[in-house]
């Protein structure tokens, strides 16, 4: 049994990480990261089966691809706080010569990170690859993406939507961080994506829906129904309705903060309302 | 003068499925993925003997692309097959991002490149792949000339760790290079040793630059000839030598003269030796439609535009 608390303390921290990443160099997306920080931390924490240590072909583990690379703040604290490097590179976070560019990338060997995400909509293609390549080497683990609602209307995602019902990837799980908000406005303004859930169904998959994706144990349920349904011939899609910018009142149900950094008040606000729980970097 | 025999005309697309079809035998880790041109590509034979590492993609480049990527991180050596157009400028930011900056083990196989893919015309002809692949940092960029090379090049490939484009083409050319010959990427073959000019070609033109050297003895002009088969990395020092001794290049190629070999030759010589350069390419133009000789000649890319392009340099030594 997972230990909610502890994971909702993870989380607090996590939220901690992002907006003080963001602060220090005055740019990143806080708001997709906060929004996703239940999930992620989910999924490293409790989800996922991992290995110790990082290697890039991750045999004999499940694997995780960031489609939706601009929520690196979110991605590094996990990944950092997970074991995959020290957490005080955290204060490296899109700085010259660091690890931590601004979205994830394997060119600067960064343990943790598989593909270079930030153009998006790439990541179900890698994702359905590696989990091609899993069935091919009898590895029987799943590959895991996270991808952002406004995303979807990237044309790319719908070729590897139909190939991956069309070919039966069933060890793969796409989340899709339905936050209803992108750059210019809500999904909806900017262009509308219609019925998500009829959309992958009628494409040939499974979709379980987690009306509550700021919640963790409403995630671990979700997940643990994705993986009950592994290996049924189907791609499974978990649809997580999130807030945007969650956990930091001002930042919440808004686009806004899609890719703003807080000032130095805003910060303090921020941190006050999530007090340190695993300590700060 | 060496003489060099033509023992039958092949296209160099078969020279990859054939390449195809002995490492699908020998290395159980290569694997191939095709957007709905298995037959262009000559990857039947790969399919036949083993279905299970076959990917049908259907007519989705970006997705293709992506899911090599992927495909590497479990060890895989994934080959991707399309025409070159599809292959490069569809796809431009997948490669770049999904497989060039993230380092990753993908072969980009593209065949029916340049104006020789005929009567399909322009919206099919790419003259412009050489260029958006070599700028690609970390992209190894081929442009084979003929069946056996191109087969050669295949086999080469999957034993080279890190991204590369394999460029050949549709029509059926002279093959002359020596069967089951080696292939080492990134070296350049002296065809022919000369002292007035130097003729630095790849793919298709390499044959023409042949047949251009024969007519340029008549003329009393000694031509050496460079089959150029990897513009990146290039082998500049090939090329150098050969300079040192002839002052001065024709660069041939089917592609345009914007970011081609003939750019990358320049730029050595600027840097090193320079030298007065004339460029058979295509002159910033898109193709059309017509019989691939048809288009070689009007486009000025066969051994007469050669000969052209020789005399005149040679006039400005
Ligand atoms: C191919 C591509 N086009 C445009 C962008 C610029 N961009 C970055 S994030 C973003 C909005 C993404 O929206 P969504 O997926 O909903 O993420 P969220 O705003 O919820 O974090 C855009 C348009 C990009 N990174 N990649």
């Amino acid at each position: 049994m997972a230990d909610i608390t502890q994971l909702e303390a993870f989380v607090t921290q996590v939220r901690r990480d992002i907006v003080r990443q963001v602060h220090k160099v005055n740019s990143g997306h806080p708001g997709g990261s906060l929004g996703c920080a239940e999930f992620i931390v989910a999924l490293y924490q409790e989800v996922m089966q991992r290995k110790d240590g990082f290697d890039m072909n991750g045999s004999d583990e499940d694997l995780f691809f960031l489609s939706n690379g601009h929520i690196s703040p979110v991605f590094y604290s996990v990944l950092a706080r997970s074991g995959y490097f020290p957490v005080e590179e955290l204060n490296t976070f899109r700085l010259l010569n660091s690890r931590l560019q601004g979205h994830p990338t394997t060119h600067e060997g960064l343990p943790g990170i598989r593909i270079a995400s930030g153009s998006l909509g790439q990541g179900i293609s890698v994702a359905i690859g590696a989990a091609a390549a899993k069935k091919l080497n009898k590895d029987t683990h799943h590959v895991y993406v996270l991808c952002g609602d406004g995303e979807l209307q990237e044309g790319q995602n719908w070729e590897a939507i139909m190939y991956a019902a069309g070919n039966k990837i069933d060890n793969l799980i796409v989340s899709i961080d339905l936050n209803g908000q992108q750059i210019d406005g809500s999904t909806d303004t900017v262009l509308p994506l219609g019925n998500v859930k009829g959309k992958f169904e009628a494409f040939g998959w499974d979709v379980i829906s987690v009306e509550k994706g700021n919640d963790i144990q409403s995630i671990l349920d979700g997940m643990q129904e994705a993986k009950a349904k592994t290996g049924q011939g189907k791609p499974i899609c978990v649809l997580l309705q999130t807030v945007m910018g969650n956990g930091v009142d001002f930042m919440m149900h808004t686009h806004a903060w899609h890719g703003k950094a807080p000032n130095d008040e805003q910060l303090a606000l921020a941190l006050a309302q999530n007090p340190e729980t695993l300590g700060d970097y | 003068m060496k003489t060099y025999i033509d023992t039958g005309k092949k296209d160099t697309r078969s020279g990859f499925g054939a390449g195809l079809t002995q490492l699908g035998k020998t290395n159980e880790n290569v694997v191939a993925l095709c957007a709905d041109l298995t037959g262009s590509l000559k990857m039947d034979e790969f399919k036949a003997n083993h279905p299970e590492r076959f990917y049908q993609v259907g007519i989705a480049e970006a997705n293709m692309m992506g899911m090599a990527a992927g495909m590497t991180i479990g060890g895989k050596i994934p080959f991707t097959g399309t025409f070159a157009n599809f292959s490069t400028g569809r796809v431009y930011d997948q490669i770049r991002q999904s497989i060039a900056y993230s380092g990753k083990n993908v072969k980009v196989c593209a065949s029916h490149a340049g104006v020789t893919l005929g009567e399909d015309g322009a919206t099919h002809q790419i003259l412009e792949d050489i260029g958006l692949m070599k700028m690609l940092p970390g992209m190894t960029v081929i442009n084979t000339c003929d069946y056996n090379q191109t087969k050669a090049a295949t086999i080469a490939i999957a034993n080279y760790d890190g991204p590369v484009y394999l460029r050949f083409g549709r029509p059926k050319v002279a093959n002359f290079t020596p069967e089951n010959g080696t292939f080492t990427i990134g070296q350049a073959v002296n065809l022919q040793e000369g002292t007035d000019v130097t003729i630095v070609a790849t793919g298709h033109l390499v044959w023409e630059a042949l047949e251009a050297c024969k007519t340029l003895n008549e003329q009393g002009i000694s031509a050496a000839v460079i089959n150029i088969h990897t513009i990146k990395p290039l082998d500049a020092n090939a090329i150098l030598k050969s300079v040192a001794t002839t002052g001065c290049v024709v660069t041939a190629e089917e592609h345009n003269y914007l970011g081609g070999l003939g750019e990358s030759v320049s730029r050595i010589l600027a840097e090193n030796h320079p030298a007065p350069q004339e460029f058979v390419a295509t002159q910033d133009t898109f193709g059309e439609s017509g019989t691939p000789d048809q288009l070689m000649e009007k486009y000025g890319l066969n051994a007469a535009a050669i000969v052209k392009a020789a005399t005149k340099v040679v006039g400005r030594k």
